[in-house]
């Protein structure tokens, strides 16, 4: 069976593991990181959102084998790493606005939120209410509100 | 878990202030101080003329559970504790399930107010399935906080008394000069003394009865103020825990292949050892749903799943598509019955098609089991853990007391987890395979073999003379709702008013929750259930979304026609007979601007909504016009967008305004899917829908960018329900400012159901689709 190694919240890891198991279950089944959630499977829901090489993607999408040594993987448990601190401000944002309802969709919510941010920035330009409708992620609460007020509170932030 | 005194003894200290009510609780003998109270009836005082209680049904009616009856009938069989430890915190084991309703949040509000003590020092966990409640274990009917509130007051009541008196000891002091703050017991010579140094001195070694009155609403500090949620932090930062982020050991993943159509059941299985000895792969077991296959990684499992050879035995369904279903309700359809009216009389005569609905939440059904020789343990998110374990204990051959039945926090219900498939299945294949499993469907599954809001119409026919209604009626006609789970403390509650005669459960439901609001004469609304061939189940506010969509847009029409200024808002003040709906509705007008000029294509309608003891106004904005809805948005389904919503809401007493303001956010967010965009096509026996870009459930695209959310003060001093509440006035005012917009009353939910597909089906065979592999292209 390969090993499949690359970078997972600042860590090395190496875990064995078939090549074509998608990258989410070799988080969540193989190493026990469970922040990013299972909502489809098709890279429709985008409930395990994270980052790699601080963009964001969807980890129920990517066969293991096609993260490189090389790879800097984040879930949401890394986040806060990422900014130095024991909260990212999007984070931070998400309690200012009580955003969660059952909390299953937010940690992809979250994770999104702050690449769509970084994207808008590296355009030259802030969040727009035309970018915060092209945000994929589904939450069935419908707390779709106030996830919009935290992305932009939680971009001053950033 | 409530400890069961043997015996008890009674506190007959005459209580002060008997000018209020008093309650019945206990002191339970334990190592720490433990406070209790019976949940449901019998937490009345006796001997005071409000003590009547309505009889509760008869339990055999709905549960089967003889060997507990025993214990039920016991005086503390039912009774919910308070416990105070010696770090100075309160814990308590919910009997409810929290789905993100927030009801944790709202119960430790409500221990805090009561025990003078700070939020963060409250600690809620959910109880296992306690078969001695027999009603009293049901998260539905947004019913949580209407039963508990009470109980949950006097046990920590109770707790705070025997804090009082253990402290008065401590200090030689009288305990009238003590006072209870943030956590301490306060004299007023200015000696503190904390709860936590307490916990032991109040600890009694006899279980004791006390009687209690409960704190002034008027002195609430936390009760009644915008409280964040108490797993917030949790949930930021992905440490929450749902039932398949849990580790229990070698319970591996595991899914079911299931049958191409509705319900349809395995017969065979073709190439079991192929699949097996995949990557990957433990184990392979027919279950009665399906064919389940264990492995290292839910990955393999779906590799697995797609791999199987299964024959099949037919479904219930596999003739039946949208149109026979349509036609079977047309049949089924109660005549109304005629009241002798006036000549003259004009009547408005409509008839509504609401097409099957997706209850599904975004955590899929899934449970783990580890089924033992001699007992069984079960993990899932479980609204009806008693039926669960009734139901589990069943199929395993065992009896109740060898299923341990835990309930997890979920991740969202809608009315989806009052069942447990998930379990059950669990259950089967970990008996099956001998080894412990986590078990969870695949989203494809999800929508075509999970529970459904049924597909249902409404005829509705309003009669009128001059300015007046003379009366309203409607059949509401609907493929069978699965009430298999009981409806626990809401149907007991009811059980006085449940009306006499030959009424199926669906129809006592029916007739006890629709109501008309208004002065319409006479009023009729009846209901009728046909086919009991697909999986249902109650989808958050039940037939209300549907029922009263129907009514309201007639309200609109009768508007057009009895007032000269045709304004749905005035007429509706001048029908409603309720004085918290009037203040609802003329508080939604006002923060709505109601009437504001608009643009042609582009519309305001408005609604109201009264269940859950509770009063419910929503205005909406929609726009039409064709730019909005052919907007383009990568791979969205955009349609009509509704640019603002205001909703009011009175529940009563609101708990917590800040989670009742996110319960109405997302029931707005329900009732614009049902009004515009999502629906299951039944096709051949199966769903076409198979994943979250076919069934256009509201995304960020359709959210609207304005929402107001206003909580009225307390009415009525009684906290309402408020998980269900927002959908059904929501739904209406979508589809009333939709007919204003467009100039066309639709007759048809949601309104795109008639639309080229957006989406090419995923084949029913093998049941569930490979995932993508192209993740990397779509980073950004």
């Amino acid at each position: 069976m390969p090993t499949q190694k690359f970078t997972l919240n600042g860590k090395p890891v190496a875990v064995d593991v078939e090549d074509d198991v998608r990258l989410l279950w070799v988080l969540r089944d193989k190493l026990g990181v469970t922040g990013p959630k299972y909502g489809c499977g098709l890279n429709v829901c985008k409930s395990c959102t994270s980052h790699i090489n601080g963009k964001a993607f969807n980890p129920c999408s990517v066969p293991v084998s096609d993260i490189k040594a090389t790879d800097e993987v984040t879930t949401i448990e890394g986040l806060a790493d990422t900014v130095g601190s024991t909260l990212h401000p999007m984070q931070e944002a998400w309690l200012e606005i009580d955003v969660a309802q059952c909390g299953y969709c937010q940690p992809g919510q979250i994770m999104a939120a702050v690449a769509k941010v970084k994207q808008v920035r590296a355009a030259g330009r802030e969040i727009t209410d035309a970018d915060l409708d092209e945000i994929r992620n589904i939450c069935r609460c419908g707390t779709y509100h106030r996830i919009r007020e935290a992305i932009v509170k939680g971009a001053e932030g950033m | 878990m409530v400890q069961q005194p043997d015996d008890i003894t009674s506190d007959d200290a005459t209580p002060d202030g008997v000018d209020r009510r008093q309650f019945i609780g206990y002191l339970l003998a334990g190592s720490t101080l433990i406070a209790a109270a019976p949940l449901g009836s019998g937490i009345f005082a006796p001997d005071r003329a409000d003590a009547a209680i309505p009889s509760v049904p008869e339990l055999a009616d709905v549960f089967d559970l003889t060997d507990l009856q025993t214990l039920a009938a016991m005086p503390t069989s039912n009774l919910i504790a308070i416990q105070i430890h010696t770090d100075g915190t309160a814990s308590f084991a919910l009997p409810r399930a929290e789905v993100g309703q927030g009801i944790t949040t709202s119960t430790a509000m409500i221990i805090a107010e009561e025990l003078d003590l700070p939020l963060d020092k409250v600690h809620i966990t959910l109880a296992p399935a306690r078969p001695e409640l027999v009603f009293n274990q049901l998260t539905g009917g947004s019913n949580t906080t209407n039963s508990t509130y009470t109980p949950i007051r006097v046990a920590a009541a109770i707790a705070r008394g025997a804090l009082l008196d253990a402290a008065a000891i401590l200090l030689g002091d009288n305990v009238h000069n003590l006072s209870t703050q943030l956590g301490q017991v306060i004299a007023k010579s200015g000696a503190k003394v904390s709860y936590g140094d307490l916990a032991l001195k109040a600890a009694i070694p006899k279980s004791t009865t006390k009687h209690v009155t409960l704190k002034d609403a008027s002195s609430f500090k936390i009760i009644g103020t915008p409280q964040k949620r108490i797993d917030a932090h949790d949930i930021v930062t992905g440490k929450k825990t749902f039932a398949m982020d849990m580790s229990v050991p070698n319970a591996l993943p595991t899914m079911v292949c299931r049958a191409p159509s509705i319900k349809g059941t395995p017969k065979s299985v073709q190439n079991a050892a192929e699949v097996k000895a995949m990557p990957g792969i433990t184990d392979v077991a027919m279950i009665s749903t399906g064919v389940a296959v264990r492995g290292e990684t839910f990955g393999q499992c779906i590799d697995a799943v797609r791999a199987l050879q299964v024959t099949w035995n037919k479904g219930t369904e596999d003739a039946s598509s949208d149109a026979t279903i349509l036609a079977a309700l047309k049949r089924a359809e109660l005549p109304m019955v005629l009241p002798k009216l006036p000549l003259l009389t004009k009547s408005i005569d409509a008839t509504f098609t609401f097409r099957f609905a997706s209850n599904t939440a975004l955590e899929p059904n899934c449970a783990i089991a580890d089924v033992r020789k001699d007992g069984a343990e079960i993990w899932a998110g479980m609204k009806s853990p008693l039926v669960a374990q009734k139901e589990i204990a069943s199929k395993l051959g065992m009896t109740i007391k060898q299923v341990k039945v835990n309930v997890v926090e979920g991740g969202g219900s809608f009315g989806r987890k009052l069942f447990q498939d998930a379990a059950l299945e669990a259950a089967e294949a970990s008996q099956a395979m001998g080894k412990p499993v986590k078990l969870m469907w695949h989203r494809t599954d999800e929508f075509r073999h999970g529970r459904t809001h049924p597909m249902s119409t409404s005829h509705v026919r309003a009669s009128y003379l001059g300015k007046e209604v003379l009366a309203c009626e409607q059949r509401h006609t609907s493929i069978s709702t699965d009430f298999t789970h009981g409806l626990g403390e809401m149907l007991t509650s009811y059980a006085a008013k449940l009306p006499a005669g030959d009424y199926t459960f669906a129809q006592s439901i029916f007739m006890l929750t629709q109501t008309t609001p208004y002065n319409f004469g006479v009023t009729t609304q009846l209901l009728n259930e046909v086919d009991k061939g697909f999986n249902t189940g109650s989808m958050r506010n039940i037939y209300s979304p549907n029922v009263r969509c129907a009514q309201e847009l007639i309200v609109d029409q009768l508007a057009a026609q009895l007032r000269p200024d045709k304004d749905p808002y005035k007429f509706r003040q001048q029908f409603l007979k309720d004085p918290r709906m009037r203040a609802v509705l003329d508080k939604a007008a006002e923060v709505g601007d109601w009437g504001r000029a608009m643009p042609t294509g582009t519309a305001q309608g408005i609604a109201v909504h009264a269940e859950y003891k509770g009063a419910c106004a929503a205005v909406v904005e929609i726009d039409c016009r064709p730019a909005t809805v052919n907007r383009k948005i990568p791979e969205a389904y955009t349609g009509p967008r509704v640019t603002k919503v205001v909703f009011v809401v009175d529940v009563g007493l609101p708990v917590n305004p800040l989670g009742l303001q996110a319960q109405m956010m997302g029931g707005i967010m329900d009732g614009i899917a049902l009004a515009l965009s999502s629906s299951l096509h039944l096709e051949n026996g199966h769903f076409a829908e198979g994943s979250w870009d076919d069934y256009h459930y509201t995304r960020q695209w359709n959210t609207p960018p304005e929402l107001e959310l206003v909580v009225m003060p307390t009415t009525t001093g009684v906290p309402g329900g408020a998980g269900e509440f927002g959908v059904a006035a929501s739904f209406a005012a979508t589809a009333c400012a939709y007919a204003r917009a467009t100039g066309t009353m639709p007759t048809e939910f949601p309104i795109n159901h008639q639309e080229a597909f957006t989406f090419t089906p995923l084949p029913v065979s093998p049941p569930i689709p490979q995932s993508p592999t192209n993740g990397l292209q779509t980073t950004y």
